[in-house]
Protein backbone atom coordinates (compact mmCIF):
# COMPACT_ATOMS: atom_id res chain seq x y z
CA UNK A 1 0.00 0.00 0.00
CA UNK A 2 1.68 3.05 -1.23
CA UNK A 3 1.16 6.51 1.35
CA UNK A 4 3.48 7.53 3.57
CA UNK A 5 5.34 9.87 2.18
CA UNK A 6 3.49 10.38 -0.91
CA UNK A 7 0.20 10.85 1.18
CA UNK A 8 1.79 13.45 2.86
CA UNK A 9 3.24 15.73 0.38
CA UNK A 10 -0.29 15.21 -0.79
CA UNK A 11 -2.06 16.85 1.68
CA UNK A 12 0.53 19.52 1.88
CA UNK A 13 -0.45 20.43 -1.57
CA UNK A 14 -4.47 19.94 -1.02
CA UNK A 15 -4.30 22.60 1.24
CA UNK A 16 -3.81 25.85 -0.09
CA UNK A 17 -4.50 26.57 -3.89
CA UNK A 18 -2.41 29.77 -3.80
CA UNK A 19 -5.47 32.19 -4.18
CA UNK A 20 -7.28 31.92 -0.74
CA UNK A 21 -8.95 29.00 -1.34
CA UNK A 22 -8.43 26.25 1.32
CA UNK A 23 -8.92 22.74 1.57
CA UNK A 24 -11.22 21.23 4.66
CA UNK A 25 -7.73 19.28 5.88
CA UNK A 26 -6.54 22.56 6.27
CA UNK A 27 -9.31 23.58 9.29
CA UNK A 28 -8.64 19.87 10.91
CA UNK A 29 -6.72 19.13 13.73
CA UNK A 30 -3.07 18.11 13.24
CA UNK A 31 -3.88 14.74 14.43
CA UNK A 32 -7.08 14.29 12.26
CA UNK A 33 -4.90 15.39 9.25
CA UNK A 34 -2.59 12.82 10.30
CA UNK A 35 -4.93 10.13 10.10
CA UNK A 36 -6.24 11.03 6.18
CA UNK A 37 -1.66 11.16 5.27
CA UNK A 38 -1.30 7.75 6.37
CA UNK A 39 -2.93 4.99 4.21
CA UNK A 40 -3.03 2.49 6.68
CA UNK A 41 -4.80 4.78 9.52
CA UNK A 42 -7.29 6.02 6.82
CA UNK A 43 -10.63 4.21 7.37
CA UNK A 44 -11.40 5.49 3.88
CA UNK A 45 -8.92 2.86 2.35
CA UNK A 46 -11.42 0.12 3.49
CA UNK A 47 -13.76 1.15 0.91
CA UNK A 48 -11.56 1.80 -1.80
CA UNK A 49 -10.43 -1.90 -1.29
CA UNK A 50 -13.78 -2.93 -1.19
CA UNK A 51 -14.60 -0.99 -4.50
CA UNK A 52 -11.60 -2.76 -6.66
CA UNK A 53 -13.17 -5.79 -5.37
CA UNK A 54 -17.05 -4.74 -6.37
CA UNK A 55 -15.14 -3.73 -9.67
CA UNK A 56 -14.09 -6.92 -10.84
CA UNK A 57 -18.01 -8.83 -8.94
CA UNK A 58 -20.77 -9.54 -11.57
CA UNK A 59 -23.97 -7.39 -10.99
CA UNK A 60 -27.34 -7.98 -12.40
CA UNK A 61 -28.84 -10.57 -14.71
CA UNK A 62 -26.23 -9.43 -17.39
CA UNK A 63 -23.80 -11.42 -15.60
CA UNK A 64 -20.94 -8.21 -16.26
CA UNK A 65 -18.78 -6.96 -14.19
CA UNK A 66 -17.58 -3.12 -14.11
CA UNK A 67 -14.42 -4.33 -15.39
CA UNK A 68 -16.11 -6.31 -17.85
CA UNK A 69 -16.84 -3.04 -19.97
CA UNK A 70 -14.33 -0.37 -17.82
CA UNK A 71 -11.54 -3.18 -17.77
CA UNK A 72 -8.43 -2.07 -15.10
CA UNK A 73 -10.65 0.56 -13.20
CA UNK A 74 -6.71 2.21 -11.31
CA UNK A 75 -6.52 3.07 -15.10
CA UNK A 76 -9.69 3.89 -17.06
CA UNK A 77 -11.14 5.32 -14.15
CA UNK A 78 -8.29 7.99 -13.64
CA UNK A 79 -9.57 11.72 -14.02
CA UNK A 80 -13.27 10.54 -14.00
CA UNK A 81 -14.45 11.76 -10.87
CA UNK A 82 -12.76 15.12 -11.20
CA UNK A 83 -15.39 15.70 -14.30
CA UNK A 84 -18.50 15.21 -12.82
CA UNK A 85 -21.29 16.32 -11.89
CA UNK A 86 -21.56 15.83 -15.95
CA UNK A 87 -24.41 15.65 -18.44
CA UNK A 88 -26.21 12.50 -19.05
CA UNK A 89 -26.89 12.11 -23.04
CA UNK A 90 -30.12 9.53 -22.27
CA UNK A 91 -31.93 11.21 -19.33
CA UNK A 92 -31.16 14.56 -20.73
CA UNK A 93 -30.16 15.89 -17.07
CA UNK A 94 -27.05 16.64 -15.01
CA UNK A 95 -25.68 13.05 -12.94
CA UNK A 96 -23.12 13.04 -10.33
CA UNK A 97 -20.84 9.96 -9.71
CA UNK A 98 -23.24 8.25 -7.64
CA UNK A 99 -26.38 8.27 -10.11
CA UNK A 100 -23.86 7.39 -13.11
CA UNK A 101 -22.75 3.69 -10.82
CA UNK A 102 -26.66 3.13 -10.67
CA UNK A 103 -27.56 4.06 -13.78
CA UNK A 104 -24.37 1.85 -15.27
CA UNK A 105 -25.98 -0.63 -13.03
CA UNK A 106 -29.76 -0.34 -14.55
CA UNK A 107 -28.50 0.06 -18.07
CA UNK A 108 -25.75 -2.26 -18.52
CA UNK A 109 -25.72 -4.67 -15.87
CA UNK A 110 -29.59 -5.26 -15.60
CA UNK A 111 -29.11 -4.57 -11.97
CA UNK A 112 -31.08 -2.83 -9.34
CA UNK A 113 -29.99 0.68 -8.32
CA UNK A 114 -28.14 0.37 -4.82
CA UNK A 115 -29.71 2.68 -2.25
CA UNK A 116 -28.35 6.09 -1.19
CA UNK A 117 -25.66 5.27 1.19
CA UNK A 118 -25.27 1.49 0.56
CA UNK A 119 -21.65 0.42 1.63
CA UNK A 120 -21.66 -0.84 -1.85
CA UNK A 121 -22.14 2.13 -3.72
CA UNK A 122 -19.70 3.63 -1.24
CA UNK A 123 -17.08 1.60 -1.77
CA UNK A 124 -17.40 2.07 -6.15
CA UNK A 125 -17.74 5.46 -6.04
CA UNK A 126 -14.99 6.17 -3.53
CA UNK A 127 -13.01 3.37 -5.79
CA UNK A 128 -13.72 5.40 -8.17
CA UNK A 129 -13.13 8.93 -7.18
CA UNK A 130 -9.70 7.94 -5.68
CA UNK A 131 -8.26 7.22 -9.03
CA UNK A 132 -8.42 10.81 -8.96
CA UNK A 133 -6.39 11.59 -5.81
CA UNK A 134 -3.95 14.37 -6.62
CA UNK A 135 -5.93 15.36 -9.64
CA UNK A 136 -7.36 19.16 -9.83
CA UNK A 137 -11.13 19.33 -10.12
CA UNK A 138 -12.13 19.77 -13.68
CA UNK A 139 -16.30 20.69 -13.62
CA UNK A 140 -17.35 19.66 -16.82
CA UNK A 141 -17.94 22.29 -18.92
CA UNK A 142 -21.29 21.33 -21.28
CA UNK A 143 -23.42 24.29 -22.10
CA UNK A 144 -26.61 22.30 -21.12
CA UNK A 145 -25.73 21.92 -17.56
CA UNK A 146 -26.61 25.15 -17.20
CA UNK A 147 -29.80 25.28 -15.58
CA UNK A 148 -27.66 23.31 -12.76
CA UNK A 149 -25.09 25.78 -12.70
CA UNK A 150 -27.76 28.46 -11.78
CA UNK A 151 -29.94 26.53 -9.47
CA UNK A 152 -26.76 25.60 -7.81
CA UNK A 153 -25.27 28.64 -7.68
CA UNK A 154 -28.94 30.23 -6.49
CA UNK A 155 -29.92 27.24 -4.16
CA UNK A 156 -26.03 27.69 -2.03
CA UNK A 157 -27.16 31.57 -1.25
CA UNK A 158 -30.70 30.87 -0.26
CA UNK A 159 -31.76 31.24 3.49
CA UNK A 160 -33.01 27.75 5.06
CA UNK A 161 -34.59 26.58 7.46
CA UNK A 162 -35.49 27.78 11.23
CA UNK A 163 -31.81 29.20 11.61
CA UNK A 164 -32.32 31.19 8.36
CA UNK A 165 -28.87 30.30 7.24
CA UNK A 166 -27.73 29.86 3.80
CA UNK A 167 -24.35 27.83 3.02
CA UNK A 168 -22.92 31.20 1.76
CA UNK A 169 -23.28 32.84 5.57
CA UNK A 170 -21.10 30.08 6.97
CA UNK A 171 -18.86 28.75 4.22
CA UNK A 172 -17.82 32.41 2.47
CA UNK A 173 -18.81 34.75 5.66
CA UNK A 174 -17.82 33.01 8.00
CA UNK A 175 -15.22 30.43 7.30
CA UNK A 176 -11.96 30.35 9.65
CA UNK A 177 -14.74 31.35 12.34
CA UNK A 178 -16.17 29.27 14.94
CA UNK A 179 -19.36 27.36 15.02
CA UNK A 180 -20.28 25.79 18.30
CA UNK A 181 -16.76 24.93 19.25
CA UNK A 182 -15.34 23.75 15.98
CA UNK A 183 -13.84 25.33 12.59
CA UNK A 184 -15.81 26.39 9.36
CA UNK A 185 -14.51 25.34 6.75
CA UNK A 186 -14.65 26.85 3.06
CA UNK A 187 -17.03 24.26 1.70
CA UNK A 188 -15.17 23.00 -0.61
CA UNK A 189 -16.06 19.10 -1.34
CA UNK A 190 -12.65 17.54 -2.79
CA UNK A 191 -12.44 14.44 -0.63
CA UNK A 192 -15.50 12.47 -1.22
CA UNK A 193 -16.81 10.13 -0.14
CA UNK A 194 -15.24 10.55 2.83
CA UNK A 195 -14.56 8.80 6.20
CA UNK A 196 -16.69 10.99 8.78
CA UNK A 197 -15.29 10.90 12.51
CA UNK A 198 -19.05 12.16 13.59
CA UNK A 199 -20.56 9.39 11.11
CA UNK A 200 -17.72 6.88 12.55
CA UNK A 201 -18.02 5.25 8.40
CA UNK A 202 -17.95 6.27 4.78
CA UNK A 203 -20.64 8.90 3.20
CA UNK A 204 -21.11 10.90 0.29
CA UNK A 205 -21.45 14.73 -0.11
CA UNK A 206 -25.18 14.16 0.00
CA UNK A 207 -25.04 12.62 3.20
CA UNK A 208 -23.03 15.78 4.06
CA UNK A 209 -25.27 18.14 2.88
CA UNK A 210 -27.73 16.37 4.82
CA UNK A 211 -26.24 16.92 7.92
CA UNK A 212 -25.85 21.12 7.09
CA UNK A 213 -29.70 21.49 6.30
CA UNK A 214 -30.13 19.36 9.54
CA UNK A 215 -27.82 21.84 11.15
CA UNK A 216 -29.93 25.11 9.96
CA UNK A 217 -33.40 22.84 10.55
CA UNK A 218 -34.62 23.02 7.32
CA UNK A 219 -35.92 20.05 5.77
CA UNK A 220 -32.83 18.14 3.62
CA UNK A 221 -33.42 17.79 0.20
CA UNK A 222 -33.97 14.10 -0.73
CA UNK A 223 -31.25 12.13 -1.88
CA UNK A 224 -30.79 12.51 -5.58
CA UNK A 225 -32.65 15.38 -5.68
CA UNK A 226 -32.42 18.50 -8.27
CA UNK A 227 -31.18 20.14 -6.06
CA UNK A 228 -28.65 18.12 -4.24
CA UNK A 229 -26.93 17.31 -8.09
CA UNK A 230 -27.36 21.36 -8.76
CA UNK A 231 -25.28 21.81 -5.52
CA UNK A 232 -22.87 19.59 -6.12
CA UNK A 233 -22.16 20.90 -9.70
CA UNK A 234 -21.97 24.81 -8.15
CA UNK A 235 -19.44 23.12 -5.01
CA UNK A 236 -17.21 21.66 -8.15
CA UNK A 237 -17.21 25.24 -10.34
CA UNK A 238 -16.41 26.90 -6.66
CA UNK A 239 -13.36 24.32 -6.39
CA UNK A 240 -12.83 24.00 -9.81
CA UNK A 241 -8.82 23.50 -10.06
CA UNK A 242 -8.24 22.54 -6.38
CA UNK A 243 -6.91 18.85 -5.52
CA UNK A 244 -8.99 16.08 -5.05
CA UNK A 245 -8.20 14.26 -2.17
CA UNK A 246 -10.54 11.03 -2.10
CA UNK A 247 -11.32 9.30 0.48
CA UNK A 248 -10.85 12.57 2.98
CA UNK A 249 -11.05 12.19 6.35
CA UNK A 250 -13.36 14.88 8.16
CA UNK A 251 -14.36 15.72 12.00
CA UNK B 1 -27.72 44.96 16.89
CA UNK B 2 -28.50 44.36 19.91
CA UNK B 3 -31.57 42.25 18.83
CA UNK B 4 -29.00 40.25 16.40
CA UNK B 5 -26.85 39.75 19.14
CA UNK B 6 -28.91 38.19 21.64
CA UNK B 7 -30.37 35.83 18.91
CA UNK B 8 -26.93 34.70 18.20
CA UNK B 9 -26.43 33.84 21.54
CA UNK B 10 -29.50 31.65 21.68
CA UNK B 11 -29.12 29.55 18.76
CA UNK B 12 -25.89 29.00 19.79
CA UNK B 13 -27.27 27.66 23.42
CA UNK B 14 -29.94 25.75 21.35
CA UNK B 15 -26.81 24.49 19.12
CA UNK B 16 -24.96 23.42 22.45
CA UNK B 17 -27.83 21.96 24.79
CA UNK B 18 -27.93 18.27 22.75
CA UNK B 19 -24.01 17.96 22.88
CA UNK B 20 -24.54 18.16 26.95
CA UNK B 21 -27.11 15.55 26.96
CA UNK B 22 -24.68 13.27 25.59
CA UNK B 23 -22.14 13.67 28.38
CA UNK B 24 -24.28 12.16 31.46
CA UNK B 25 -24.27 8.71 31.29
CA UNK B 26 -25.62 5.81 33.99
CA UNK B 27 -22.29 4.12 35.11
CA UNK B 28 -19.69 6.72 34.50
CA UNK B 29 -18.45 8.24 37.42
CA UNK B 30 -14.35 9.29 38.56
CA UNK B 31 -15.36 6.87 41.59
CA UNK B 32 -15.73 4.41 39.22
CA UNK B 33 -12.45 5.24 37.49
CA UNK B 34 -10.50 5.38 40.81
CA UNK B 35 -11.98 1.69 41.77
CA UNK B 36 -10.78 0.71 38.14
CA UNK B 37 -6.95 2.14 38.50
CA UNK B 38 -7.57 0.64 42.12
CA UNK B 39 -8.38 -2.75 41.19
CA UNK B 40 -5.08 -2.96 38.34
CA UNK B 41 -2.42 -1.53 40.80
CA UNK B 42 -3.98 -3.57 43.68
CA UNK B 43 -3.57 0.01 46.09
CA UNK B 44 0.43 0.46 45.05
CA UNK B 45 1.03 4.46 44.64
CA UNK B 46 2.41 5.35 40.98
CA UNK B 47 5.12 7.49 40.06
CA UNK B 48 4.11 10.10 38.32
CA UNK B 49 7.67 10.27 35.72
CA UNK B 50 8.78 8.08 33.26
CA UNK B 51 5.69 8.00 31.62
CA UNK B 52 3.94 10.30 29.10
CA UNK B 53 0.27 10.16 27.73
CA UNK B 54 -0.65 12.10 24.53
CA UNK B 55 -3.61 12.98 23.52
CA UNK B 56 -4.75 16.53 22.21
CA UNK B 57 -5.73 18.59 24.37
CA UNK B 58 -8.73 20.18 22.32
CA UNK B 59 -11.00 17.07 20.71
CA UNK B 60 -12.28 17.27 17.54
CA UNK B 61 -14.27 14.84 17.57
CA UNK B 62 -14.96 12.54 20.71
CA UNK B 63 -15.54 9.56 18.59
CA UNK B 64 -11.56 9.27 17.55
CA UNK B 65 -8.78 10.62 19.60
CA UNK B 66 -5.72 9.12 18.84
CA UNK B 67 -3.59 8.38 21.76
CA UNK B 68 0.06 7.11 22.14
CA UNK B 69 1.46 6.08 25.65
CA UNK B 70 5.52 6.15 26.18
CA UNK B 71 6.97 4.79 29.36
CA UNK B 72 10.93 5.24 29.66
CA UNK B 73 11.91 1.84 29.43
CA UNK B 74 15.29 -0.29 28.12
CA UNK B 75 12.99 -3.09 27.60
CA UNK B 76 15.35 -5.48 28.97
CA UNK B 77 14.54 -9.27 30.39
CA UNK B 78 15.33 -7.47 33.85
CA UNK B 79 13.30 -3.84 33.40
CA UNK B 80 10.62 -3.91 30.92
CA UNK B 81 6.79 -2.26 30.78
CA UNK B 82 4.96 -5.39 31.62
CA UNK B 83 1.41 -3.78 31.43
CA UNK B 84 -0.04 -0.90 30.43
CA UNK B 85 -3.67 0.08 31.14
CA UNK B 86 -6.00 3.28 30.19
CA UNK B 87 -8.97 4.78 32.06
CA UNK B 88 -11.09 7.22 31.47
CA UNK B 89 -13.93 9.00 33.89
CA UNK B 90 -16.93 9.93 32.10
CA UNK B 91 -17.45 7.20 29.31
CA UNK B 92 -20.14 4.18 30.30
CA UNK B 93 -17.37 1.88 31.14
CA UNK B 94 -14.09 3.05 33.31
CA UNK B 95 -11.53 0.80 30.72
CA UNK B 96 -10.59 1.93 27.33
CA UNK B 97 -7.71 -0.71 26.53
CA UNK B 98 -4.85 -2.92 28.58
CA UNK B 99 -1.53 -3.83 26.64
CA UNK B 100 0.70 -6.28 27.77
CA UNK B 101 4.19 -5.57 26.24
CA UNK B 102 7.07 -7.89 26.44
CA UNK B 103 11.62 -7.17 26.56
CA UNK B 104 11.12 -8.44 22.47
CA UNK B 105 8.69 -4.94 22.16
CA UNK B 106 11.96 -2.96 22.41
CA UNK B 107 9.93 0.24 22.88
CA UNK B 108 7.55 0.90 26.23
CA UNK B 109 5.01 2.49 24.06
CA UNK B 110 1.59 1.94 21.79
CA UNK B 111 -0.46 4.14 19.83
CA UNK B 112 -4.37 3.82 19.50
CA UNK B 113 -7.59 5.38 18.79
CA UNK B 114 -10.24 6.39 21.39
CA UNK B 115 -13.74 7.29 21.91
CA UNK B 116 -14.28 10.10 24.30
CA UNK B 117 -18.18 10.94 25.26
CA UNK B 118 -17.17 14.51 26.65
CA UNK B 119 -14.62 16.08 28.35
CA UNK B 120 -13.27 14.32 31.18
CA UNK B 121 -9.78 13.03 32.09
CA UNK B 122 -7.95 10.41 31.05
CA UNK B 123 -5.48 8.57 32.94
CA UNK B 124 -2.65 5.93 31.95
CA UNK B 125 -1.47 3.44 34.15
CA UNK B 126 1.96 1.36 33.98
CA UNK B 127 2.85 -1.80 35.75
CA UNK B 128 7.17 -2.40 35.48
CA UNK B 129 8.16 -5.96 35.77
CA UNK B 130 9.95 -5.18 39.15
CA UNK B 131 5.99 -4.36 40.71
CA UNK B 132 6.64 -0.10 40.66
CA UNK B 133 3.97 1.67 38.77
CA UNK B 134 3.70 4.68 36.75
CA UNK B 135 0.93 7.22 36.26
CA UNK B 136 0.05 9.81 34.11
CA UNK B 137 -3.33 12.01 33.70
CA UNK B 138 -4.65 14.53 30.95
CA UNK B 139 -7.05 16.63 31.17
CA UNK B 140 -8.85 16.89 27.65
CA UNK B 141 -11.77 18.97 26.17
CA UNK B 142 -14.06 17.23 23.83
CA UNK B 143 -15.82 19.12 21.20
CA UNK B 144 -18.30 17.81 18.45
CA UNK B 145 -19.12 19.02 14.67
CA UNK B 146 -22.24 21.80 15.01
CA UNK B 147 -23.49 20.08 11.79
CA UNK B 148 -24.51 16.49 12.33
CA UNK B 149 -27.58 13.97 11.66
CA UNK B 150 -30.01 14.51 13.86
CA UNK C 1 -15.24 -10.36 7.88
CA UNK C 2 -12.81 -8.10 10.29
CA UNK C 3 -10.32 -7.32 7.15
CA UNK C 4 -7.43 -5.64 8.58
CA UNK C 5 -4.18 -3.26 6.74
CA UNK C 6 -1.31 -4.31 8.38
CA UNK C 7 2.14 -3.14 8.12
CA UNK C 8 4.85 -5.93 8.79
CA UNK C 9 8.27 -5.05 7.88
CA UNK C 10 10.20 -7.21 5.33
CA UNK C 11 13.31 -6.61 6.11
CA UNK C 12 15.59 -5.20 9.66
CA UNK C 13 18.94 -5.04 10.54
CA UNK C 14 19.27 -7.91 13.59
CA UNK C 15 18.70 -5.47 16.71
CA UNK C 16 16.68 -3.02 14.83
CA UNK C 17 13.75 -1.74 16.61
CA UNK C 18 10.64 -2.26 14.09
CA UNK C 19 7.03 -0.65 13.98
CA UNK C 20 3.74 -2.69 13.74
CA UNK C 21 0.87 -0.66 12.55
CA UNK C 22 -2.33 -2.58 12.17
CA UNK C 23 -6.03 -1.04 11.24
CA UNK C 24 -8.84 -3.12 11.35
CA UNK C 25 -12.35 -2.69 9.54
CA UNK C 26 -14.97 -3.10 12.19
CA UNK C 27 -17.78 -0.48 13.64
CA UNK C 28 -16.80 -1.63 17.22
CA UNK C 29 -20.27 -1.46 18.12
CA UNK C 30 -20.80 -0.48 22.10
CA UNK C 31 -23.99 -1.88 23.30
CA UNK C 32 -24.90 1.97 24.47
CA UNK C 33 -26.04 3.34 21.18
CA UNK C 34 -29.87 3.15 20.32
CA UNK C 35 -30.51 2.41 16.40
CA UNK C 36 -33.00 4.07 14.74
CA UNK C 37 -36.19 2.18 16.72
CA UNK C 38 -34.63 3.49 19.65
CA UNK C 39 -33.62 0.52 21.27
CA UNK C 40 -29.62 -0.18 22.04
CA UNK C 41 -27.78 -1.91 19.19
CA UNK C 42 -26.18 -5.06 20.89
CA UNK C 43 -22.39 -4.59 21.49
CA UNK C 44 -20.28 -5.96 18.67
CA UNK C 45 -16.80 -4.99 18.85
CA UNK C 46 -13.46 -7.10 18.11
CA UNK C 47 -12.21 -8.21 22.24
CA UNK C 48 -8.78 -8.64 21.20
CA UNK C 49 -5.32 -8.53 19.55
CA UNK C 50 -2.01 -10.12 19.69
CA UNK C 51 1.29 -10.05 17.54
CA UNK C 52 3.59 -13.63 17.55
CA UNK C 53 6.66 -13.59 16.76
CA UNK C 54 8.69 -16.78 15.43
CA UNK C 55 5.53 -18.30 17.37
CA UNK C 56 6.17 -16.08 20.75
CA UNK C 57 3.77 -13.22 21.54
CA UNK C 58 5.81 -9.98 21.48
CA UNK C 59 2.17 -7.58 22.46
CA UNK C 60 -1.41 -8.24 23.36
CA UNK C 61 -4.03 -5.89 23.59
CA UNK C 62 -7.68 -6.35 25.69
CA UNK C 63 -9.95 -4.07 23.69
CA UNK C 64 -12.58 -2.18 25.23
CA UNK C 65 -15.94 -0.31 23.61
CA UNK C 66 -14.32 2.80 24.44
CA UNK C 67 -11.97 1.87 21.30
CA UNK C 68 -13.04 4.21 18.29
CA UNK C 69 -14.49 2.27 15.01
CA UNK C 70 -11.99 0.43 13.25
CA UNK C 71 -9.34 -0.16 15.96
CA UNK C 72 -5.97 1.26 14.87
CA UNK C 73 -2.93 0.17 16.53
CA UNK C 74 1.20 0.89 16.49
CA UNK C 75 3.58 -0.96 18.68
CA UNK C 76 6.87 -2.29 17.86
CA UNK C 77 9.35 -5.34 17.89
CA UNK C 78 13.51 -5.57 18.54
CA UNK C 79 13.77 -8.12 15.15
CA UNK C 80 16.35 -9.94 15.85
CA UNK C 81 15.47 -12.96 13.52
CA UNK C 82 14.33 -14.01 10.60
CA UNK C 83 10.76 -15.09 10.63
CA UNK C 84 6.93 -15.12 10.60
CA UNK C 85 5.06 -12.07 12.19
CA UNK C 86 1.74 -13.11 12.72
CA UNK C 87 -1.61 -10.34 14.07
CA UNK C 88 -4.13 -12.36 15.52
CA UNK C 89 -7.73 -10.49 16.37
CA UNK C 90 -10.66 -11.54 17.91
CA UNK C 91 -14.19 -10.47 18.38
CA UNK C 92 -16.68 -11.48 21.36
CA UNK C 93 -18.48 -14.15 19.11
CA UNK C 94 -16.01 -16.71 18.98
CA UNK C 95 -14.60 -15.32 15.59
CA UNK C 96 -10.48 -14.89 15.21
CA UNK C 97 -9.00 -13.56 12.42
CA UNK C 98 -5.06 -13.44 11.08
CA UNK C 99 -2.91 -12.08 8.53
CA UNK C 100 1.05 -12.74 8.68
CA UNK C 101 4.28 -11.41 6.85
CA UNK C 102 7.51 -12.60 6.76
CA UNK C 103 10.96 -10.34 8.40
CA UNK C 104 14.03 -11.41 7.23
CA UNK C 105 16.95 -9.91 9.75
CA UNK C 106 20.19 -9.78 8.81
Amino acid sequence: MRGGAAALLLIAATMASGDGRLSGTAFMSPETRAMQADDLANPGMFAVLEGARLWEETAGVSGRSCAGCHGDGAETMKGVAARYPAFDEASNAAVDLTARVNLCRTRHQDADPLPPEDPRLLALTTFIGHQSRGQKIEPDPDPRLQPWRELGARLFRTRMGQLNFSCANCHDDNAGRHLAGNPIPQGHATGYPIYRLEWQSMGSLQRRFRNCLVGVRAEPFAYGSREFIALELFLADRAAGMTIETPAVRP
Amino acid sequence: MTIAASRRRVLALGLAAPLMLLCRRAGATPEAMAAAIEAFTGGGTPAETGITLDIPLLVENGNSVPITVSVESAMTEEDHVEEIAVFNEANPLPDVVRVRLTPRSGLGRFQTRIRLAGSQTIIAVARMSDGSLRRAAVSVIVTAPACRES
Amino acid sequence: MATAMVNIPETAAPGEIVEIKILISHPMETGFRPGMDGKLLPRDIIRSLRCEYDGEIVFTAELHPAIAANPFFVFHLRADRSGEITLVWADEKGNEFRQSGQITVG
